[in-house]
């Protein structure tokens, strides 16, 4: 298991050092700073081996969190349990930087204390981590003995996300769909890859422990519904339609993963998404299809060599949804070489400039509606160089926001019973968005 | 501000800051001891030393603020050790927090004590955890299981002792999911240090309160109960596919850890299930899933799920085999994500999606990285070898990437188009030319060697082949080994092929090959062609010339048992580094090697589980493991004599040494059937013996001869044999007139010179004397053959005594014989893994080393003083205390034992 756990600036200072097992020294400590921060080269593993020793990093901004080990653990768990450790200090003191986590230590140490056990990652959920580890650490002598053994059943118990007795004076839940959508394509226009990885990311205001069931446009539920006669009326999406272009009844889902609060064994057997949320806001579900997507846009480049001197780059961009939806944050990065010594652009719409220092022309375009196309063309200057290297050709890239969901689903239903307390599913006031954005969406050029 | 009146000589600033901490550790205001304690806790974080301040420290743990409290326990766990007299003021604060009606602070009380590993605590211990294992709150048993596993990695006796396993399993049963996954992690780990591995008691039922609490308890607490589940061996295929179905669900996790983990229980239980039943299908497809979905993680999930789709897509092609465009590299992916997304495209490359394959391999041999770019032009080949089909295109592609003139694109094109022409000879010789007009800008040792090869190879259709081949003859010397082999074979295939107008050129590379160069495997080659020619050209011409054996589409393939191994280990570090946990693992953890199961019908054997069908394709994959062995980074050897042309030597040498046998000379990367080769009979005495090496020790007590003794050892220092002894006079009278003689032995040692004692040896007096031996006087066999025996005499009398000369003495420094004359001796059917130098203080020469079933196999030769070469194989095994080998400090890696079966074959040369 995990053997110890340290922090370091981007100098390599150390900020954290907690070790729980015997066989990790002092002198680990160093041997990640020596071999890895200040490492000669880039550190081509985030896994490394030194001395028999192996150390798993991450880093978040310049702040390197490194695990150590002797042992022959579960490395995805390592890399998940640094994640997770990230995730709760962001949500106790917001960003991870070098003064927040100086400010902090003794939180810190004492959070890696809850969390990890001689190396074992125990309950980390930040809900209920919050309920017995607070900055003024004064709660604990306080507390009833009800309260304590409420703590302590919460954080071992089945439902460690969510404790008893919440209440709202008004039940309430938002959904966002927020999908990313990923595209390569060559000069050609041919799809070489396109898949949206989506997120489901609910903000809960419930009363009580509610029994959620979810609904969405899924492929197979919808055919096995179809063949079973029994037709779900179309007036089941009581959540407002979205915007999405195409009139899918149903998609492809090639895979997704859930919140620790859904019960998987459910959704195996009855492909059916039950769970009782946590409170407040957290991420439901996530998936992924490729079947169908709606790319949103279409890259056309063109990019010409005059001489040795001079390139001619021509990138057109088509919008591809209802024309009465508008695009969002639109922007091309079109890569110049490094040679670069002049750039001169004209585009019909937005605003395109030439930064040096990224080595790129950024055209930006505030909004576009479907339907529609725009235009940039640029003359580059180059300096003759004797650098026998081609230039790499960066692909174009390109980041845009769109009010639908790229991968066409939809949410059909999201019902709430809570059996104990006196509201029943009509009286959640529901909302849900679709947030459809660029991944990595890029056109070869 | 005043300071602390202490300023004085040797008070320097370190001490001041901890004065002022002592002061304030001790203030009476609770607010100013926290503040206190931080500031401690802050400069140990930073490394200071602040262990004085322990008793001001402890002092402050009687407290009820919490924070407090734990940051003195924080500071306790470090310094305890240091400390352990003090750390016992603690004890009764710990006691007491056991009983807290607070079950936070009982629990925080066992976890920190746990972590204290002082002796004295640790028996004070036993009691509250017995009480908190049995606590009617699930936070402290959940803790308290844990810290039995802390408690037995202080002192294993006493957890058994006292009873905590029973303890501990008992909790497998307990009501609350964690404390059930605490146990079942605290059991684990306690069962692989432990002789009785199935310390879980896996059976049917405890299964089933597994499974069910996989369905309730946290992320951490699924990975616990899945990696444990993993161990189990189920009786049939109805248990097993009842657990694969109860694991399934785990898959559509959000935490990647747990759906490796149930990968890993799904893959070792699939090898139960029969092939052609639904369920077998259906668990195939619904794994793809999944693990395509892990490549949508963070970069670090990302690669840890990368080297075991590596793993899995070896094993199991067929689940992934249709998602090849998943592992197309973006532009933006971390290096370590790219190389590892390569490797998988080149494994799942068929002849449906080669042309995609391609077309992305020469969008990434643009790329920038150096490393990458390399790697995808060596796909490009392995595509054309892989998918004859698709040959055509690459060849083009890879000269496209030739006329790119970049130098380190250029050189790795060079090598692939060599495994092209070996695999389909007399099809792309059209484009030698092209390659020729590079040769000048060829600055690595592969790609010089793959060039000197294809000139060597197609030498008739090269009109000025002698001239290229000559230039590359004026700095022979300077070549790596590799370069210089092939040369050699080059050259002489010319000749084979164009005699009359290469004479010259031959001689010339045959004397530079024996005469000047102190590389044996080269001089070997030299020589063994040189007889060649010399007695029969014919011959020559067949055995040179011959058709060679055809290289295999798959490289890099891990080796069958040590893949299946591998996937017993999915999700975990061994899979990442591809290793199994014993090669980076130290001392006793994980001694239990783990197996896939075996279904049942088929022969069960004591030995490791492998399926039939394993068992099969073994031999194809032993070619691939001669070819893993060219492509090894040798580290230069350690203290080599002749280090210089040895550097990267050994290995390439190996590959190509075998070669020049069967046919030509060119070191391949490709694997192929050489096995054939070993064959050949050998006749040679087996001479069953064990080094021994002995530390100074006495030969002749006191007692035994009136008042001197005679203590000492053997040694070799530079070339010379000595035998080092320590002569005390323990008598009350001096002792003068000393001389030594041997009796006849088998080595034939007798001393140089007299023995130098030239003074009175006084009483209660010592002198050390280094006796120089050599071997040319009489010989008979002894019986052990190394026995010496000795008399003395004095001015008193004559002594005798006997002692063992340990065989290392005789290894002389020549010892390091051409690797394919060993191979040729020795080797009669086995596999060679890698090849590394060790040993060789002792003038013990390692030439091979392979790795069986996780043990390493060294083969190693010496030569004797009297020309006698001896092979031996070595088996190292970490962790296997059976029986051990007494062995110098240079022969001993502080952490695994050498021990073993030392096997030896003497032969005459």
């Amino acid at each position: 298991m995990i053997g110890g756990l340290f922090i370091y600036n981007h100098k390599g200072e150390v900020l954290i050092s907690r070790v729980y097992r015997d066989d990790i020294g002092r002198n680990a400590v160093d041997a990640f700073r020596v071999n890895v921060i200040h490492a000669r080269q880039q550190v081509r593993s985030p896994v490394t081996n030194i001395a028999r020793t192996s150390f798993f990093h991450v880093k978040r901004s310049n702040i390197w969190l490194a695990a150590v080990t002797k042992q022959n653990v579960n490395a995805a768990m390592v890399f998940e349990f640094l994640y997770k450790m990230c995730d709760v200090m962001a949500s106790y003191f917001g960003k991870i930087s070098e003064e927040n986590i100086k400010n902090n230590f003794v939180l810190i140490y004492e959070l890696l204390d809850e969390i990890l056990d001689f190396g074992y990652p125990q309950n980390s959920e930040t809900g209920s981590l919050k309920t017995f580890i607070t900055q003024q650490g004064i709660k604990g002598q306080h507390q009833t003995k009800e309260e304590q053994s409420q703590i302590t059943s919460q954080v071992t118990g089945q439902i460690g996300w969510r404790r008893e007795g919440i209440k709202y004076r008004r039940n309430e839940l938002f959904l966002d769909v927020l999908e990313s959508v990923n595209l390569l394509m060559s000069p050609q226009g041919q799809v070489l890859s396109a898949h949206v990885s989506g997120r489901v990311v609910m903000k809960s205001y419930l009363s009580g422990m509610p029994e959620c069931k979810f609904g969405m446009n899924d492929k197979i539920i919808i055919d096995k519904a179809g063949k079973g006669g029994v037709t779900n009326e179309a007036g089941k999406s009581d959540l407002g339609g979205g915007g999405s272009t195409s009139g899918k009844q149903s998609i492809a889902i090639d895979d997704c993963t859930f919140n620790q609060c859904v019960r998987l064994s459910k959704f195996d057997s009855e492909r059916s998404i039950s769970f009782i949320p946590p409170d407040g806001e957290y991420e439901l579900m996530r998936y992924r299809t490729t079947k169908d997507i709606i790319l949103p846009f279409r890259v056309i480049p063109l990019v010409r060599e005059v001489g040795r001197t001079k390139l001619e780059v021509k990138v057109v961009i088509k919008s591809n949804f209802k024309p009465s939806l508008l695009a969002q944050k639109i922007e091309v990065r079109i890569p110049t070489p490094l040679n670069t010594s002049g750039v001169q652009v004209i585009c019909m719409k937005g605003k395109a400039k030439y930064k040096a220092s990224e080595n790129a022309i950024v055209w930006k375009i505030k909004r576009m509606a479907g339907m529609k196309e725009s235009q940039i063309s640029a003359e580059i200057e180059l300096l003759p160089t004797n650098d026998k290297k081609k230039w790499a050709r960066p692909p174009i890239s390109m980041n845009f926001e769109v009010p639908f969901a790229p991968s066409g689903l939809k949410v059909r239903y999201l019902k709430v019973f809570e059996s104990k307390l006196n509201y029943s599913d009509h009286d959640v006031i529901k909302w849900v968005r679709y947030i459809g954005r660029s991944g990595i969406y890029e056109t070869r050029c | 501000r005043y300071f602390p009146l202490l300023h004085g000589p040797g008070v320097t600033p370190k001490t001041i800051i901890i004065f002022e901490l002592k002061a304030e550790l001790n203030n009476e205001k609770k607010e100013k001891r926290k503040e206190a304690v931080k500031k401690v806790i802050a400069a140990m974080t930073v490394g200071k030393d602040v262990s004085s301040l322990f008793p001001d420290v402890v002092n402050c743990m009687q407290t009820d603020n919490l924070e407090l409290k734990k940051l003195v326990y924080l500071y306790l766990m470090n310094y305890a050790k240091s400390q352990p007299d003090m750390a016992i003021m603690a004890v009764n604060s710990f006691v007491k927090d056991c009983e807290d009606p607070n079950p936070l602070i009982r629990a925080l009380a066992v976890r920190t004590m746990g972590c204290i590993r002082v002796d004295k605590i640790t028996e004070y211990l036993c009691e509250p955890l017995r009480k908190c294992l049995k606590d009617e709150d699930p936070y402290v048993r959940k803790t308290a299981a844990v810290c039995v596993a802390k408690l037995h990695d202080i002192n294993a006796q006493m957890v058994e002792d006292q009873g905590f396993l029973d303890s501990l399993r008992d909790l497998i049963a307990d009501s609350n999911p964690m404390v059930v996954a605490n146990a079942v992690a605290a059991l684990s780990e306690i069962s692989e240090s432990h002789p009785n591995s199935n310390l879980l008691d896996l059976n049917p039922q405890n299964i089933n309160k597994l499974l069910t609490a996989l369905n309730e308890c946290t992320e951490w607490g699924q990975i616990f109960i899945l990696d444990c589940l993993s161990n189990y061996n189920p009786k049939d295929e109805r248990e097993a596919q009842s657990i694969c179905e109860r694991v399934t669900p785990r898959l559509s996790h959000a935490n990647s850890a747990v759906v490796l983990s149930a990968v890993k229980v799904l893959m070792k239980f699939l090898e139960l299930l029969p092939k052609e039943s639904d369920y077998y299908n259906t668990l195939l497809k619904k794994l793809s899933p999944p693990l395509v979905t892990l490549l949508s993680g963070e970069p670090e999930v990302q690669y840890v799920a990368l080297r075991n789709i590596n793993l899995i897509v070896q094993k199991r092609p067929e689940i992934l085999k249709q998602e090849i465009k998943v592992f197309f590299v973006k532009y933006n992916d971390p290096i370590y994500v790219k190389l590892e997304k390569l490797d998988i495209m080149i494994r799942l490359a068929s002849q449906a999606n080669i042309a995609q394959v391609l077309a992305e391999l020469k969008e990434y041999a643009t790329e920038v990285d150096v490393d990458f770019v390399r790697k995808a032009v060596r796909a490009i080949g392995r595509c054309a070898i892989k998918v004859e089909q698709s040959a055509e295109r690459c060849v083009s592609t890879l000269l496209d990437l030739i006329q790119t003139k970049v130098n380190y694109v250029v050189q790795e094109a060079i090598v692939v188009i060599r495994d092209i022409f070996r695999k389909y000879p007399n099809k792309y010789e059209s484009i030698i030319a092209t390659l020729c007009e590079n040769l000048d800008s060829l600055d690595e040792p592969d790609a010089r060697a793959a060039m000197i090869w294809i000139v060597g190879e197609y030498a008739e259709r090269i009109d000025n082949a002698d001239e290229l081949l000559e230039s590359f003859l004026e700095g022979f010397h300077d070549e790596s080994t590799q370069v210089q082999l092939t040369l050699l074979t080059a050259i002489v295939k010319l000749f084979l092929k164009k005699p009359s107008e290469t004479q010259e050129l031959v001689q010339q590379v045959l004397s530079l090959a024996t005469q000047d160069s102190d590389n044996p495997d080269l001089r070997d080659r030299g020589y063994i062609y040189w007889r060649l020619l010399s007695t029969d050209p014919v011959t020559a011409k067949e055995v040179v010339l011959s058709e060679k054996p055809l290289i295999s589409e798959e490289t890099d393939l891990i080796e069958p048992t040590l893949l299946d191994e591998l996937i017993c280990h999915i999700g975990s570090l061994a899979s990442v580094y591809h290793k199994p946990p014993n090669a980076f693992v130290e001392g006793s953890h994980g001694i239990h090697r783990k197996h896939l199961p075996i279904q049942h019908g088929s022969p069960v054997s004591a030995g490791p589980a492998a399926p039939i069908e394993q068992a099969q394709s073994v031999i194809p994959s032993q070619g691939d493991l001669l070819g893993d062995l060219l492509n090894l980074d040798l580290g230069p050897p350690v203290n080599v004599p002749q280090q210089s042309s040895m550097q990267m030597g050994a290995v390439d040498l190996l590959g190509g040494g075998l070669d020049s046998l069967v046919s030509d000379g060119h070191s391949h990367r490709i694997a192929n059937n050489r096995v054939y080769l070993f064959g050949l009979e050998c006749l040679h005495v087996h001479i069953s013996l064990f080094i021994v090496y002995l530390f100074p020790q006495i030969w002749l007590p006191a007692v035994k001869a009136k008042g001197l003794e005679i203590s000492g050892t053997f040694s070799r220092r530079q070339g010379q044999m000595y035998m080092d002894m320590t002569f005390t006079n323990k008598a009350l009278q001096h002792m003068t007139d000393f001389a030594i003689q041997f009796n006849k032995n088998s080595f034939g040692v007798i001393p140089t010179t007299p023995l130098p004692i030239h003074t009175p040896l006084m009483p209660s007096q010592s002198i050390e004397v280094s006796l120089p031996l050599n071997t040319i006087g009489p010989v008979m066999k002894m019986d052990p053959l190394n026995n010496l025996q000795v008399a003395v005499k004095n001015n008193i009398d004559v002594f005798y005594f006997s002692g063992l000369i340990p065989l290392n003495i005789f290894f002389v420094e020549d010892g390091k014989m051409g690797t394919f004359l060993y191979f040729f001796i020795f080797f009669m059917s086995k596999d060679i893994y890698t090849v590394s130098g060790k040993l060789q203080n002792d003038n013990i020469y390692t030439i091979a080393k392979r790795n069986v079933e996780g043990q390493d196999m060294l083969y190693q030769s010496l030569k004797l003083t009297n020309g006698i070469w001896i092979l031996a194989e070595l088996r190292i095994q970490p962790g296997n205390p059976n029986y051990t080998v007494k062995h110098p400090p240079n022969l001993n890696s502080p952490h695994s034992e050498l021990r073993s079966h030392l096997l030896f074959l003497s032969v005459e040369v």
